[in-house]
Formats: structure tokens, C-alpha cells, sequence
């Protein structure tokens, strides 16, 4: 390195009262370079983040140690002079869009008031800046977005507008705290190419917090993997990805997914087929859903006029067979949970049907009702929110037998134990509150839940999707156990490919409210033949920097925006679809 | 530290945690807890701690001063004020409590089936209740009781009608906040019934919402009793009664002016110590208010 | 937000007329014959047949309603059993006594409440906090009428500061401010302790939130964070407790008027109540019920204003 660091932290220890969250931290970061700072929930990443900003909470946390911006030491800064820094010299990215910008301004003016404060410009001078900000970030229709207010704002054009402020002033250094964790997957892509391509026009230092290598592989050059508040391992991201000295960072990056990013153009062209492709495993279905439809209506008014309607499904046809797990993906309002609900009866559905175990679902009949509810059983991807907190866990698990007359106390209360301990909890805990458990102990609790009805499917909606890299590993691996055991289906809903990739037979992939391609796991992610599945998974960031730069940038959907929300008279065009190879279906343009 | 974790909810009742729940309770809490029980204790024992009898009047004694007969002096017919206090909490404490709990019972039930419904059922039942809400409660209440008649029932009935929707209001908003968690829908999709999810897994989880409100309102009854006793709308005289004895003594002012300050401090007090258990339970149970991090 | 106001002004007309509906019903139901009450006990049944004929007493009861309901649109709510006064009369006489005592007391509680649940919240824990958390929790639990004993106990009687009797009318200006001081400054008392709680909850609550932290980054003085980022978003669950507590204020009006013999709603609402005037009861309750409405109807309008993410629909 022959620059001198933009920033410099030596020995920081960061404590929180009496407990130390950060210990003994050291890094560089050089003008144009950008660290990523690796580390899973409540590895002082974050916390570490708000020390160099000055921002850890009053009168409880306290740094020690150095932090030196442009040779300036920041800890015993006054208030004053740090906040000519802050938002000045050093600025910040947070994780959560919908909340980082202020409700009540106006986008304009939120970008106006750090170039104010930093820059003293007013009046024209002030409103150009703003535009040419807003430009650079390619929001659209800067004069006219200008004056409008956050909500009216996607995800991503917020975080665009937080990497305005952020750059507006021409700092030295940019902290992103999970910029794109709460994205989805295109737009990450697209907010990613965005930041490399501002830093390298302005040379600014960046420290990348983040918990997913996936994309430390795409952006970082130097990487330092932080736990429970300590350094375990540091270096280039070509040696940390190339010879990882650490069994953690090993398992973090080998949490990747594998096949993802390496496909290949389809073998052959596909083949057009008449009617709706169906197909399973095995002699017969557990589950079979036709031509699936649910709409949501828009209603105005007090009379609740029928004014449009959101079709979250439309025309779903797929199956699952006895043991075997269909992976559902798609980014968020593509409809994938909302398959699962209607399934289960959460959700109205308005034509189609659904069969389970052959016998057809008839949602207006409780007989028929109460025995798919048997049958089907569903895990949440919130184990915090999808226990009641008041319940103790044994109730919890023993509740829907007992509701279901399936055993008697005494048999329920065996039965409870028996999956508790099949579940890898002590049974012994079962009078405890949820709260008394982990995230993923949580987890198991809920999988112990579903399989006390004995069911023949379980829909899992986002069911890893919380929890951090190691124990997601160890509830997939705990599913698949289970599966073989009971020989149980699951319906495998996930915008998570490393997680689909393990633990997903077949994978149907959906757009709008429409499966655009369905097959198996290594057909669809190696050959993908559908232009929406190429875009989702050349999204999905690289597993190790080599391959940087070889994959082509994810296309911005030229097509028109589509809308879910559809006029009443609205009619679908009827589907045509062509196969690939045995078993995997594309979806033709219509 | 990040916000990928979900903070874990505390949880509320279960032997065990009751403990911690009242550990959680702060100095003021129990400051009203006390006073409470102290009144309810005076209100039992009112024969027992009264010096003299509570309609016992005499020309002699009008308007006496605190002393050694008449421990905080005589009012304008002579009769002693701690004796009337004494029984005066009695009606206090009954039609406090009495209005807030028929308030507590009709309008939780409300306002869970609104919200558990929903639909047009909603809207009807708390536009109704907006309504009620929204109109000034002591000018409803006096309508009422002035209609009726000011009996201690009718007077219970006005004031519980007056609290009511803002029960309806808080154990809605409770319900269509849990009806969306993940719990309920997990219980949904498991089968169970309505009546079920809503009575076994919503209620407990807003009834310490709701047991706040009740205290809060106690306080708001305590003190629209009072005020409608003050302006004469109160049980009939001789009935002693907090507000009444203001009023009597507000007629006296000039001459002498504790016979209005003693009952206002008393009215003052209870109200204090309803509103401490208040603001108590609600820090207890609202972790937004505590320390965190 | 033409579509909104008049779905908000279709709701408020609903509103009255179930009050109007709901105000003819007790009236009829009531135990007692009106004409009694005009006219005593001792009146001879001629003379109650002719006022009931007067009354329109004597016509079925449906087309009493169609009457009442026409009047009341037309503004016609009657005449006084006692005085036999208009009754729109004589409440318009009285009215701009309470509401000028409601308005100033109103703007009051809001001048002194607001910063004083900001500087608890920002102080939070501390001294600063503790006290005003206790003052508040005293004016919540002060009935309007003891607040306004203590007050005129105090500064009328024994400072002589104050005139004891606040008849409302004075010669100049400075007579009549000094007369509404009391009053207003008793009921302000109790809206600012309104004020002071929801401000300092709203504010502890935003605070906390994300772009609060943004603005931070950016690098803002803290008294722009608090005073411009934070508070701008504490003004919805202020207005509404304004709209919400602007009832409690008309109620409390009706104590402190009597307090200070001061005229107004609550002292007229007091003579009906008395003498048993139930034209002019129904009269207050109509107009009663239409303050709330067009406080109501002013609060949500507030609230588009406030809030860009509020859609009239």
C-alpha cells in the first residue's frame, strides 16, 4: 500500500456498560479501495460501524483504542467537529430503505440539507447540486422526483437516493451497513454496479458491512471476518476466498451456492408441448395443484366497489410427490407465499383446484377442510413471530393434536417428546416460554409442531430465511433428515438459492404471479431457459472474486413495468410452454 | 446488535414471569398501589375509623376548625369531614371501579370482534364508538345522568358508557396488529377455530394493553364522578361524596376554605395513584419505553 | 381529496342525525309530560291540551320526528320550555364566551405542552424529564374544577391578581384578558399535561427510528434532528390528541365556567339541566355533537397536511 489510509483503527474496543462488544480492532483503508467487515447478527460489525461515526448511544457506549480519519483522531472529537465530519468527510449507507429516509420531507430536500450543511451552497447553485446527484444515481426524472416524498419511492431508488446523500459531499470514506440486504436480488445487482461505479469515479475509501459473501466476492478488496466481536481472519479477498485460514470463514463461504452463476446456454431447443406441463416423482402425487388463480380485490370506497383486481397467482399447475421437495422462488410480489396460503386456506383462491393425496380440496367443506389440514402443514419464516409467546412449547406442539382429535392428552404429551427429541431439543425444556430458545431452536420447535399431524406435506415459506449461514445449514440438513424418516413432501418457498440449490428436488421459478419455468434443481440453475430465470440468477452474486467481471451484468427488464393490479375485464392470454429436457418446462414469451 | 435479528418479545404472564413482571414495576407504581389499597382499607373500615357519624349535624360545630373533635374540621351543617371522607371514598372507589369494568368487559368484546371480523361490521361498530369517543365524556355523561336520574347505577352506566369505545379502540387496534403476526396465521393454517385463536392466543396477548387502559381510565371515572358530583349531578345529598364536598365547601370559600381543599386533595389522590399504576404497568409492558440496547 | 371531503362531510351529517335521532328518543321516552314540567303540576288539562297543540305534542309521534329533523336542518331547534326564548338564541348568545375560552386555552396548552414533551423526551431519565413527567402526572389527575379553586383561590382571593367573578364583559381589552386569565390559564393547565405525555411518547418513538440515525449521518446540529427531522413526525399523534382532548377541553369549560361564574355553554347547559329545559338540552347536545364533528372533520384535514403519505381517499 503506498497511499496513506483514509482511515485507520487501532486497538478499538467497544463496550456497552460493562460488556465489551468489540474487541481489539485493527484495519486500514486505502483512498478507492473498498473493505468488507464479515460477521454474522451481534458480531459487533454494525456497532463498529456507528463508533467511527460517532453515533453509539449516549451515556452507554463507549470506544476505546484510535480511530484515525485523514490522520485525524475521531474518538476524542467534540460533537461539533464530528459533525462537520459526519455526512462531510465520512458518510453512511444503512440497511433498511423503507425507514432511513425521513417520511415527512420531501426527497429533494433531504439531499439538499447535507450538501447545505457541508457544501454552504443555497438557492440555484443548492437545486442544481441536488439534481446532479439525484442524475448520477440515475433516478429518473430528477426535477420531477425531486419534489416528491419517500413513499411514493421503490426499495431501490431509496437506497439510491441514501447513496446520493451519502456521496453528495464527496467524502472519504462511505460506511455501508447491509446496503442491499433487504433488496431484492436484481436490484441488489443493480445498487452494487451502481456504488462500484460512483467509487471508482471518486476514489472514495469504503467499509462494506455485510454478512454474505456473495457479495464480498463482488466488491470487496480486502476482507476482515468479524466474531462475537473479535477478529478471527483477514487479508485480500483473493486470499480469504482462495485459502481461508479459518473454519468459520470456510463454512461462510462455502455456504455459497454452487451451482448458481455457472450456467450454460440450453442444450437443446426447447420442444413446444400442448396443454399444462405436470410432473413428480414417483407412482403418485401428494400434492397437485390446477391451474391455480388468486386474485385480491381492489376495492374503493364505502360500498367496497369493485374497482381492479391484484392477481397475485395466476394459472399455477404444478405437482410433489411422495418425498420430494419443489423449490418455489421468485422475488418478493412474485405471488411464491401466496401459492403456499391459498393452498392452506389463508388465502382465497378463485379458480383452480388442489388435490392432496388425489382427493380434491373442497374449501367450502369442513370435513374436507380438516382433513387437509391434517395432511398439509405449514412452517413460517419468522420463528419469533409465529410462536405465541405466551404458550409454552409443549402446549404449542401438542395443541393442534389435541384440537384435531387426534390423541388423547397422555398420547399427545408421548408424542410431543418423542418429535422434541427427534427434533434435537431436550424434552425436558418443554415447559419453557419460546423466548427461552434461539432462532433456530425456534425453528425446530415449529418443524416439531408440523409433524405432530403425521402430514403428508409441508409448505416451508421463507422457513431459513432468518436465521444466519450456520444454523440455516443445520435446519435444511435437519429437514432433510426428517424427510427421509417420515418420508414427508415439502413445498419449499425460498428467494434463497444457495438454501433451494440443497435441499430441492425440482424448482419452479415465478414472475408476477406466473410459474415461468419449472424442472429439476440442476436443469433450471444449470440450464436455465427462461429470459426472467437467467436475470434472477445472473443476480445472485459471484462465489469468489475470480469470477468477477466474467458474468454479464444483469439486463434491466426492458419490457414495460408490469403491474399486478389488473383491470376487471383483464384476461389472462393462455399459456404455451415448450420442454427442455425430461421434466423441465419453460414458460414461452407471450 | 444488527437489526437482522428479531428482538424476542417479553413475555407477559405464566407464574414465573410474573415475578419478573413485578420486578420490572417501578417506585411511582407502587406509590399507587399503596395509596389505592389504603383507600380501599379506608372505604371497608369507614365505620370502624370514622370519629363521628357521617350525617350527624350541628349548629354548633358549623364550619369548626381542625382540631382535637373534629380531626379535619366541620363543614356548614356542622358534620365532620374525615367522617364524610372516610364513607365518601366508598362511592369513589364503587363507581370507579364498577363503571370501568362493565366499560372493560363490553368494550374489549367489541372491539375484538370488530377487529377479529373486520369488514363492514368493523367500520359500523367504531364509527359508533368514534362518536361516543369523540364527544366530550363529562357532557355525555351529565346528559345522561341528568336524563336518567342520578342514581349510583345510572351514574356507573353514564360513566361506563363514556369509556367504553376507547376499550373497543385499544383491544381492535391489539387484534388487527396480532390477526396479521405470524402466530395466528400459523394457528389458521393448523385449523383451529375462531373463537379459539381469538379468546385463547390474541386476548392474552392484548390484555396488558388493555389493563393499562382500565387503570388509566379508573382515573378518568374517579374524576368525571367527582366533577359531576361537583357541578350537582352527583348521588343525592346527604350522600357524602367527594365532589359534593367540594361543592359545599366551594360555596364557603371565603370563609373557609379547607372544607373545598380537603375532599379535592382526596379526589387528587386517588386519581394520582390510578394514574401512577397507569403509566406503571404501561413502561412495564411497552419495551419501546425502556432502556434497550 | 373532493371525493374525501365529502365522504368525511356524508359521515359528519350521518353522525348528527343519529345524535338528533338518538337526542328525540330520550326526550320521548323520557318519564314526565312536558307540559307538567312548563306548566306545574297544578295546571288544568285545558291549558296542557293547548300547549301541547303549542308544542305540536298532540301529532303522532313519526310526524314530531319529521319535524324536529326538518327544524333542526333549517337551524330551528326550538324554543326554551323555560324562557320560551328561540332556543338557537340562546346558546348563539353564549357561545363566543366558551369558545374564545376553549380557543385561547387551547393555544395555550399547545405553546407551553409541546416543548415541554420535547425537552422531556431529549432529556429523557434525567432531571429535567422526571419533573416535567411529574408535573404532568399531577395535571392529569387535577379535576378541571380543583385546578380551577386552586387558581382562584390563590391569585383572586388571596394576590387579588384576578377579578373572582369573570362575567366576560369588561370595558377595555385589558379588562377582559384579565378576566379570561383564570379560566383559560386553568383549563390550559390540564391540555398542556395532554400535550406534554403524547409529545414526549411520540418523540421517545421517533427518536429511535432509522432516519433519525440518517439524519445524524448527515451530519445535522442536534437541534435540527430534534426540532425539524423528529418533531415534524411527532405531529400526527399530536394533532389528533389536540382533536381528541379539544372535547375533554369543551367538557372541562363547563367546570371552570362555574368555578368562575363565568358565562358560557356550561353554565347555560347548568340552567337547563335545572330547571329541567329539555328543548334547550336537546338544543346544547345538537350543538355539542357539531363541534365535535367539525373538530373531527379539521383534525383528519390536519393530518394531509402534516403527513404527505396520507391519501384522501
Amino acid at each position: 500500500m503506498n497511499k496513506s489510509p483514509v482511515i485507520s483503527v487501532r486497538n478499538l474496543s467497544i463496550s456497552f456498560g460493562r460488556t465489551t462488544v468489540v474487541h481489539d480492532l485493527n484495519f486500514d483503508i486505502a483512498p478507492g479501495s473498498t473493505l468488507a467487515l464479515v460477521g454474522e447478527s451481534g458480531s459487533g460489525k454494525s456497532v463498529t460501524s456507528l463508533a467511527i461515526m460517532g453515533l453509539l448511544p449516549e451515556r452507554i457506549g463507549r470506544a476505546k483504542g484510535s480511530i484515525a480519519l485523514e490522520g485525524r483522531e475521531l474518538l476524542t472529537l467534540s460533537e461539533p467537529s464530528m459533525q462537520k465530519v459526519r455526512g462531510g468527510r465520512v458518510s453512511m449507507i444503512f440497511q433498511e430503505p423503507m425507514t432511513s429516509l425521513n417520511p415527512v420531507q420531501r426527497v429533494g430536500d433531504q439531499l439538499a440539507e447535507v450538501i447545505r450543511i457541508h457544501k454552504g451552497l443555497r438557492g440555484a447553485a443548492l437545486k442544481e447540486a441536488v439534481l446532479d446527484m439525484l442524475r448520477k444515481v440515475r433516478i429518473p426524472d430528477p426535477e420531477v422526483r425531486m419534489h416528491q416524498y419517500p413513499h411514493t419511492f421503490s426499495g431501490g431508488m431509496r437506497q439510491r437516493v441514501m447513496i446520493a446523500m451519502a456521496l453528495a459531499c464527496n467524502p472519504a470514506l462511505i460506511i455501508a451497513d447491509e446496503p442491499t440486504t433487504a433488496l431484492d436480488v436484481t436490484v441488489q445487482a443493480q445498487t452494487l454496479a451502481l456504488l462500484k461505479d460512483l467509487q471508482r469515479e471518486t476514489q472514495t475509501a469504503v467499509l462494506f458491512i455485510t454478512h454474505d459473501m456473495g457479495v464480498v466476492a463482488e466488491v470487496a478488496d480486502n476482507v476482515l471476518v468479524m466474531r462475537r466481536g473479535r477478529e478471527i481472519e483477514s487479508g485480500t479477498v483473493h486470499e480469504v476466498f482462495s485459502a481461508p485460514k479459518d473454519a468459520y470463514t470456510r463454512s461462510l463461504i462455502e455456504a455459497a451456492p454452487s451451482l448458481v452463476g455457472k450456467f450454460a446456454e440450453t442444450r437443446t431447443p426447447p420442444q413446444p408441448v400442448q396443454g399444462v406441463p405436470v410432473s413428480y416423482a414417483g407412482d403418485a402425487p401428494v400434492l397437485e395443484v390446477n391451474d391455480l388463480t388468486v386474485r385480491f380485490p381492489v376495492r374503493s370506497g364505502f360500498f367496497g366497489r369493485l374497482t381492479g383486481m391484484v392477481h397475485a397467482v395466476e394459472h399455477a399447475s404444478f405437482a410433489i410427490g411422495k418425498g420430494e421437495t419443489l423449490g418455489l422462488v421468485g422475488e418478493s410480489g412474485s405471488g411464491k407465499s401466496t401459492i403456499g396460503k391459498a393452498i392452506i386456506n389463508l388465502a382465497p383462491i378463485d379458480s383452480g383446484e388442489v388435490r392432496v393425496s388425489g382427493q380434491r380440496v373442497d374449501y367450502g367443506d369442513p370435513q374436507s377442510l380438516a382433513r387437509m389440514r391434517r395432511d398439509v402443514q405449514m412452517i413460517f419464516q419468522d420463528p419469533f413471530g409465529s410462536l405465541d409467546t405466551r404458550q409454552t412449547i409443549g402446549s404449542a406442539i401438542m395443541e393442534p393434536m389435541l384440537v384435531h382429535g387426534l390423541a388423547k392428552r397422555a398420547e399427545a404429551f408421548e408424542k410431543m417428546q418423542w418429535l422434541m427429541e427427534r427434533v434435537g431439543l431436550d424434552p425436558a425444556r418443554a415447559t419453557s416460554l419460546p423466548h427461552e430458545f434461539s432462532g433456530g431452536q425456534r425453528q425446530r420447535i415449529c418443524i416439531a409442531r408440523a409433524l405432530a399431524m403425521s402430514p403428508k406435506l409441508i409448505i416451508a415459506d421463507e422457513a431459513v430465511s432468518a436465521l444466519d449461514v450456520a444454523i440455516k445449514g443445520q435446519i435444511i440438513d435437519l429437514m432433510i433428515d426428517l424427510q427421509k424418516e417420515f418420508d414427508v413432501s415439502y413445498l419449499f418457498i425460498s428467494h434463497d438459492m444457495a438454501a433451494v440449490e440443497r435441499i430441492c428436488d425440482r424448482v419452479a421459478v415465478m414472475y408476477f404471479g406466473e410459474i415461468v419455468e419449472i424442472g429439476k434443481t440442476e436443469d433450471v440453475i444449470g440450464h436455465p431457459g427462461h429470459d426472467y430465470t437467467r436475470r434472477l440468477l445472473s443476480a445472485i452474486p459471484i462465489t469468489h472474486p475470480d469470477q468477477r467481471g466474467k458474468r454479464p451484468l444483469p439486463s434491466v427488464d426492458l419490457t414495460k413495468p408490469r403491474s399486478p393490479i389488473k383491470p376487471l375485464e383483464y384476461r389472462a392470454p393462455p399459456p404455451s410452454w415448450s420442454m427442455a429436457s425430461e421434466g423441465h418446462f419453460i414458460r414461452s414469451a407471450s | 446488535m444488527t437489526d437482522t435479528t428479531v428482538a424476542p418479545s417479553t413475555p407477559i404472564d405464566r407464574k414465573s414471569s410474573i415475578r419478573a413482571f413485578l420486578g420490572q414495576l417501578n417506585a411511582s407504581t407502587w406509590i399507587g398501589v399503596f395509596i389505592v389499597l389504603a383507600l380501599v382499607l379506608a372505604a371497608i373500615f369507614a365505620p370502624q375509623l370514622a370519629t363521628h357519624s357521617p350525617a350527624r349535624q350541628s349548629i354548633m360545630d358549623q364550619l369548626a376548625l381542625p382540631g382535637s373533635q373534629f380531626w379535619l374540621g366541620a363543614d356548614q351543617f356542622g358534620r365532620d369531614i374525615w367522617t364524610r371522607l372516610l364513607y365518601g371514598a366508598r362511592y369513589s372507589l364503587t363507581i370507579g371501579m364498577s363503571a370501568i369494568l362493565v366499560a372493560l368487559v363490553v368494550g374489549t368484546v367489541i372491539g375484538m370482534i370488530a377487529g377479529y371480523v373486520g369488514g363492514r361490521i368493523d367500520i359500523i361498530f367504531m364509527q359508533v364508538m368514534d362518536v361516543v369517543l369523540a364527544f366530550p365524556s363529562l357532557i355525555l355523561g351529565l346528559a345522561l345522568v341528568a336524563l336518567m336520574g342520578a342514581t349510583l347505577t345510572n351514574i356507573i352506566i353514564a360513566i361506563a358508557f363514556t369509556a367504553t369505545p376507547a376499550f373497543a379502540r385499544i383491544a381492535r387496534a391489539g387484534v388487527i396488529t396480532q390477526r396479521d403476526r405470524e402466530y395466528v396465521q400459523a394457528c389458521r393454517a393448523m385449523g383451529f377455530s375462531g373463537p379459539r385463536i381469538l379468546f385463547r392466543h390474541i386476548m392474552p396477548a392484548i390484555l396488558p394493553e388493555v389493563m393499562v387502559m382500565a387503570s388509566l381510565w379508573m382515573a378518568t371515572a374517579v374524576r368525571t364522578e367527582a366533577s359531576l358530583a361537583f357541578i350537582g349531578l352527583g348521588l343525592a345529598p346527604p350522600t357524602p361524596t367527594w365532589g359534593g364536598m367540594v361543592r359545599d365547601g366551594f360555596d364557603n370559600i371565603l370563609s373557609a376554605f379547607h372544607l373545598a381543599i380537603i375532599p379535592s386533595l382526596a379526589i387528587l389522590l386517588l386519581v394520582l395513584a390510578f394514574n401512577l399504576i397507569g403509566d406503571g404497568l404501561r413502561d412495564a409492558i411497552d419495551p419501546r419505553l425502556k432502556d434497550a440496547s | 381529496m373532493l371525493p374525501f371531503l365529502i365522504k368525511r362531510l356524508g359521515f359528519a351529517a350521518l353522525t348528527l342525525f343519529c345524535v338528533l335521532t338518538l337526542v328525540f328518543l330520550i326526550v320521548r321516552i323520557l318519564p314526565g309530560d312536558p307540559a307538567l314540567v312548563i306548566l306545574g303540576d297544578q295546571a288544568s288539562p285545558a291549558s296542557i291540551a293547548a300547549l301541547h297543540k303549542r308544542l305540536g305534542l298532540d301529532q303522532p309521534v313519526l310526524v314530531q320526528y319529521g319535524q324536529f329533523l326538518l327544524q333542526a336542518v333549517q337551524g330551528n331547534l326550538g324554543n326554551s320550555m323555560v324562557t320560551g326564548r328561540p332556543v338557537s338564541e340562546e346558546i348563539l348568545a353564549v357561545l363566543p364566551y366558551t369558545m374564545e375560552l376553549t380557543i385561547a386555552a387551547l393555544i395555550l396548552g399547545v405553546l407551553l405542552g409541546v416543548p415541554a414533551g420535547v425537552w422531556a423526551a431529549v432529556k429523557r431519565n434525567r432531571l429535567p424529564d422526571y419533573v416535567l413527567r411529574f408535573i404532568s402526572l399531577l395535571g392529569l389527575s387535577l379535576p378541571a374544577f380543583v385546578a380551577a379553586i386552586i387558581l382562584l383561590m390563590v391569585f383572586a382571593i388571596q394576590l387579588r391578581w384576578f377579578p373572582v367573578i369573570s362575567a366576560g364583559t369588561g370595558e377595555t381589552i385589558a379588562d377582559r384578558l384579565r378576566q379570561m386569565a383564570l379560566p383559560t390559564i386553568a383549563l390550559a393547565l390540564i391540555m398542556m399535561t395532554y400535550i406534554t405525555r403524547v409529545t414526549r411518547s411520540a418523540m421517545l418513538e421517533v427518536l429511535s427510528q432509522d432516519f433519525v440515525r440518517t439524519a445524524r449521518a448527515k451530519g445535522a446540529s442536534p437541534a435540527t434532528v430534534v426540532w425539524k427531522h423528529a418533531l415534524g413526525n411527532c405531529l400526527i399523534p399530536i394533532t389528533t390528541v389536540v382533536g381528541l382532548y379539544l372535547g375533554i377541553l369543551i367538557g372541562n369549560s363547563v367546570l371552570t365556567e362555574i368555578v368562575f361564574s363565568r358565562p358560557g355553554l356550561g353554565k347555560l347547559i347548568l340552567t337547563a339541566l335545572t330547571q329541567r329545559d329539555y328543548t334547550l338540552l336537546q338544543g346544547m347536545i345538537v350543538v355539542y355533537t357539531l363541534m365535535v364533528v367539525v373538530v373531527n372533520l379539521l383534525t383528519d384535514l390536519t393530518y394531509g397536511i402534516l403527513d404527505p403519505r396520507v391519501q384522501y381517499k
